[in-house]
């Protein structure tokens, strides 16, 4: 048992990232239902357009490259490892000394680069404009995530995903204005990442407001399903790096689940509340975000205690 | 060891000479480059024998009569000429199929052996006047290279400019040895090792190795002549001036700093790590605005310059404030990049000259679906790519994530100079990397795919079987240093050892291979987990999808939201790719500027677009400078065309002036 323990932990949290993810996009697409007032489908309804997709045929553009067929599964993967490496219930994962922080959102960049190619390969305009705002919001919002990773990092002396979780449940970490800095910054960019409103708008299809869709628009069938599981994926992942930080690290399933829902409905709540962005001022956000973040930093040069 | 090693050399110098003859041969091509990757495996194989032994010497009776040709081989120049070595069998292999579409060899054959020759003797060298000779070699060498081709285009200005800036660096360089051997005159690197010289001369020798070394490294702002160059010459001379020989003056900077000149002050290392930051943002900026293929890839080797040189400027600020240890870490980090960038470069340059040899384009903008066509080509290009954007599980990112150990490593450093601008660095750092997968987001998407933009990329056809093999040997080399870091960085130790006297811990010896910087609790990276968790992953779901989803697959039209257009011209260019950023970027560095031109009403002419963007490195520090030297020597013009009687009554009042300066003098 001791030796098969932390494989089963380790298995569990990848699957559970897996079958739990579709709940939480299901959750919020509720609460803002609910929000307008719309009795709005079921939560369960993102598994049933999964099982859908599941049984459809897969419509390929005529031009469309061995790039665009294998980038879905490659992107999954991508996206898949990285958030196996990230500890959602339970600390001291088997694996996660495969790669720390730093890794992890190289994985995710990766992620995006093969995307980003994926859109521009059958040569559409759509598929273009998507991929070049895609890469226009990453080269400001990845060096965002850094810099706070930077800043955690300093605070924890360790780059480390797990060790830092255990340095910020322990009393050292304590409220410092540095922490502060990078958690604003860290939901800019989280926002942004995850392509919701107000930087992008999962739900649309108008063609000059799109940017993840623009990229995925010609994909169909079984691939289409790799992407909107990725999608999934992505989103919760990014909240419980936010949580983590945030010092409110919880070890437990129940307490996991909780934390989603929680944030899940604020995020609900946040984005009906506000109107999506003009592209070019987003920017200005990430740019701020980024800002925020090296400020952060800068303080943990001048103090390790601030 | 060493004599073994000079003998390969002049091999190569005999090449040069046996290729004079050869070059209008049939034969030529094959027996140049066939013997040049020859004689490079072999350099390789030395270097790295002598890598993990202790420094020989030996002294020729040749160069000045009073000194002699010092030549060492110790770990640093060792680890160098590897990398050479490595670069230089590539090119060799990739142009013994590339070779064939030369029109004439004559302008090539010659000088290829010679500049590898030059590349290998600077770093063997060990006094001042074998070093400057075999670095003038090398300039000159490649400069006969970059005007091989010199009825095109703006290829002579190019080598003009190339000309210019190579001389300034040998000019500062020769300058900079003239102060290290102090008035005694010992030219010799142990004579400059053994001597003790006052902090106002150290600085200056630095500022003067700086602007040697930077200026054939391509620091911005000396990198002016570097995008210029680089690309102007044949594809495989490319790699090996933007992946080999930018590296051998990132060498002469680490010998001049960390080993001639004793400890630095710790404002150098501010200097350095600025002049890296700013390098690195600047390189992948400009680089995101070019369209021409290899113009593109030019400036990201000044990017990646900039990137070691951070890790160069962190190594002298651990240094100088007695922290071995971090200094090993961020001169590892550097090396370990200097190795990587001149693996994926060459890689990245072989295939924009197999898009070169396939349809005769460099312009992005006339290219597209590629991909389709040369699949093996493409398939390597787009593992540079990746490699060169820093992404996992490949080489690019074990070196960039290493100098961010290196960023973390120190925050309480007493100097408030390094406080801002090591984490500053960090953020620039960040934002290249970032920038840098943008930018090759574009170069791939737009070269190979999308649809065919002109009738040449529509019938373009794959590449030979030596640049193939050339290309896949590098992708192959890109993924095994990103899975098998630890062997990098332990075969770096002995460099870090001689040089700081510190070495960062075994990591071979470490389970499952991975690598720990410092302390597993810190920080740890395992590239051959995440390479096979990767590959389970994506097995696991493919084999998932394939048995519980419909197999069923039908090809038809673009849906493009129910409008395509069959026009290839309806696509995302490089230019309009780039728009975003260079709209938030590019108006503050480029003062790029977009204005639309509108017909009046009733005129059917179409609308315009304009944009308009200024290189404000090039007006401010370069433009100046030409300005004054054209101003002057139209002034002394008139000089040329004067009377027997005024050039006597030059010559007598030059007299007088010289006669009277002697008088006073005394």
């Amino acid at each position: 048992m001791a030796v098969i323990g932390p494989w089963l932990v380790q298995g569990g949290q990848m699957a559970l990232v897996l079958l739990a993810a579709p709940l939480l996009t299901g959750l919020i697409r509720k609460v803002k239902a609910r929000l307008q007032r719309r009795r709005g489908a079921s939560v369960l309804q993102p598994y049933r357009d999964l099982r859908r997709l599941l049984g459809k045929e897969v419509v390929l553009a005529e031009n469309a490259s061995w790039l665009f067929r294998t980038a879905p599964y490659l992107i999954f993967a991508f996206t898949w490892v990285a958030a196996s490496l990230v500890p959602t219930f339970a600390t001291g994962l088997l694996f996660s000394w495969t790669g720390d922080l730093i890794a992890i959102i190289a994985l995710l960049g990766a992620a995006r680069f093969l995307l980003a190619l994926a859109g521009m390969d059958v040569g559409t305009s759509f598929g273009g404009i998507g991929a070049s705002r895609e890469v226009m919001f990453a080269s400001l919002a990845e060096p965002a995530m850094l810099m706070v990773i930077l800043s955690l990092a300093l605070i924890a002396g360790s780059t480390q995903l797990s060790t830092i979780a255990q340095f910020m449940l322990s009393p050292e970490a304590g409220l410092r204005v540095s922490l502060a800095l990078a958690l604003v910054a860290f939901v800019i960019v989280a926002i942004a990442e995850n392509a919701r409103i107000p930087v992008d708008n999962p739900a649309t299809h108008l063609e000059l407001t799109m940017v993840h869709e623009a990229m995925v628009l010609e994909y169909s069938g079984r691939q289409l399903l790799m992407i909107s599981a990725i999608a999934c994926i992505f989103f919760p992942f990014g909240l419980v790096i936010g949580a983590s930080e945030a010092g409110r690290y919880f070890v437990g399933l129940g307490a996991y689940a909780l934390k989603l829902a929680v944030a899940g409905t604020l995020l609900g709540i946040f984005e009906m509340s506000i109107a999506k962005m003009r592209v070019f001022r987003v920017p200005n956000l990430l740019g701020g975000a980024l800002m925020l973040g090296l400020l952060a930093t800068l303080l943990l040069f001048v103090s390790v205690g601030l | 060891m060493i004599v073994a090693l000079l003998i390969c050399i002049v091999g190569l110098l005999g090449l040069g000479i046996a290729g004079v003859a050869l070059a209008l041969r049939p034969t030529g091509r094959a027996v140049v480059y066939g013997c040049a990757a020859g004689l490079c495996g072999v350099i390789g194989v030395l270097a790295l024998v002598a890598l993990g032994r202790p420094p020989s010497t030996i002294v020729l009776p040749l160069g000045l009569p009073w000194v002699g040709a010092h030549l060492r081989l110790d770990a640093l120049s060792s680890f160098f000429a590897f990398v050479v070595s490595v670069g230089g069998a590539g090119a060799s292999v990739y142009a013994l199929g590339y070779g064939r579409h030369e029109e004439a060899p004559q302008r090539v054959l010659p000088f290829y052996p010679v500049f590898l020759a030059g590349l290998f003797l600077v770093l063997l060298a060990d006094d001042a006047f074998t070093f400057l000779f075999s670095w003038e070699l090398m300039s000159l060498a490649s400069w006969a290279l970059v005007v091989s081709y010199h009825r095109e285009g703006d290829n002579t200005r190019a080598g003009y400019i190339y000309l210019l800036m190579a001389a300034f660096s040998g000019l500062t360089l020769l300058l900079g040895f003239g102060l290290l051997s102090g008035a005694t005159g010992g030219y010799a690197f142990d004579a400059m090792r053994a001597a003790h010289r006052s902090e106002g001369v150290a600085a200056f020798v630095l500022a003067l190795a700086l602007l040697g070394a930077g200026s054939k490294a391509g620091l911005v702002p000396l990198h002016a002549w570097l995008p210029l160059a680089h690309p102007a010459a044949p594809s495989h001379v490319s790699a090996l001036m933007s992946g080999v020989m930018t590296k051998v003056a990132v060498y002469a900077f680490v010998r001049i700093v960390f080993d001639l000149l004793g400890l630095p002050s710790w404002w150098s290392a501010v200097v350095v790590l600025a002049l890296g930051g700013i390098t690195a943002v600047l390189g992948v900026l400009y680089a995101l605005m070019q369209h021409d293929l290899k113009r593109l890839l030019a400036y990201h080797t000044v990017e990646n310059i900039g990137i070691i040189f951070i890790g160069l400027g962190l190594a002298m600020a651990f240094r100088a404030n007695g922290f071995a240890v971090g200094a090993a870490l961020a001169l590892t980090a550097a090396l370990f990049h200097v190795f990587n960038h001149a693996v994926f470069k060459s890689l990245l340059f072989f295939g924009s000259g197999a898009v070169l040899s396939a349809t005769g384009e460099r312009d992005m903008e006339h290219l597209g679906g590629l991909i389709h066509r040369m699949r093996l080509s493409s398939f390597a290009f787009l593992i540079g790519c990746a490699a060169i954007s820093a992404l996992p599980p490949l080489n690019g990112f074990v070196s960039e994530w290493l100098t961010f150990q290196a960023i973390l490593l120190r925050p309480g450093l007493p100097q408030w100079g390094l406080k801002i601008m090591i984490p500053a660095d960090g953020a620039l750092l960040a934002l290249a990397a970032a920038l840098a997968a943008a930018c090759f987001v574009k170069a791939y998407g737009v070269t190979y795919l999308g649809r065919p933009r002109t009738a040449v990329a529509a019938n373009a056809t794959e590449v030979d079987q030596w640049s193939l093999g050339a290309m896949m040997g590098f992708a192959a080399l890109c993924l095994l240093a990103g899975i098998f870091p630890g062997v990098m960085i332990d075969a770096l130790a002995p460099v870090s050892q001689a040089l700081l006297g510190a070495r960062m811990p075994t990591q071979l010896a470490l389970p499952w291979l991975s690598i720990i910087p410092v302390a597993a609790s810190r920080s740890s990276y395992n590239g051959l987990l995440i390479f096979a968790f990767i590959a389970a992953s994506t097995g696991l779901t493919v084999w998932a999808i394939h048995r519980f989803a419909s197999r069923a697959v039908r090809r038809g039209p673009a849906w493009d939201c129910g409008f395509p257009d069959p026009s290839p011209a309806t696509q995302y260019t490089a230019d309009s790719f780039a728009q975003p950023i260079r709209r938030v970027f590019g108006t503050v560095v480029f003062r790029t500027h977009e204005t639309v031109v509108m017909p009046p009403p009733g005129d059917l002419a179409p609308a315009r677009i304009e944009k308009s963007s200024r290189d404000l490195v090039w007006e401010t520090f370069y433009a100046p400078v030409a300005r004054v030297v054209t101003a002057t020597v139209d002034a002394l013009n008139q000089l040329q065309f004067l009377t027997i009687r005024r050039y006597l009554a030059f010559v007598f009042l030059a007299l007088v002036a010289l006669l009277l300066a002697l008088a006073l003098w005394q």
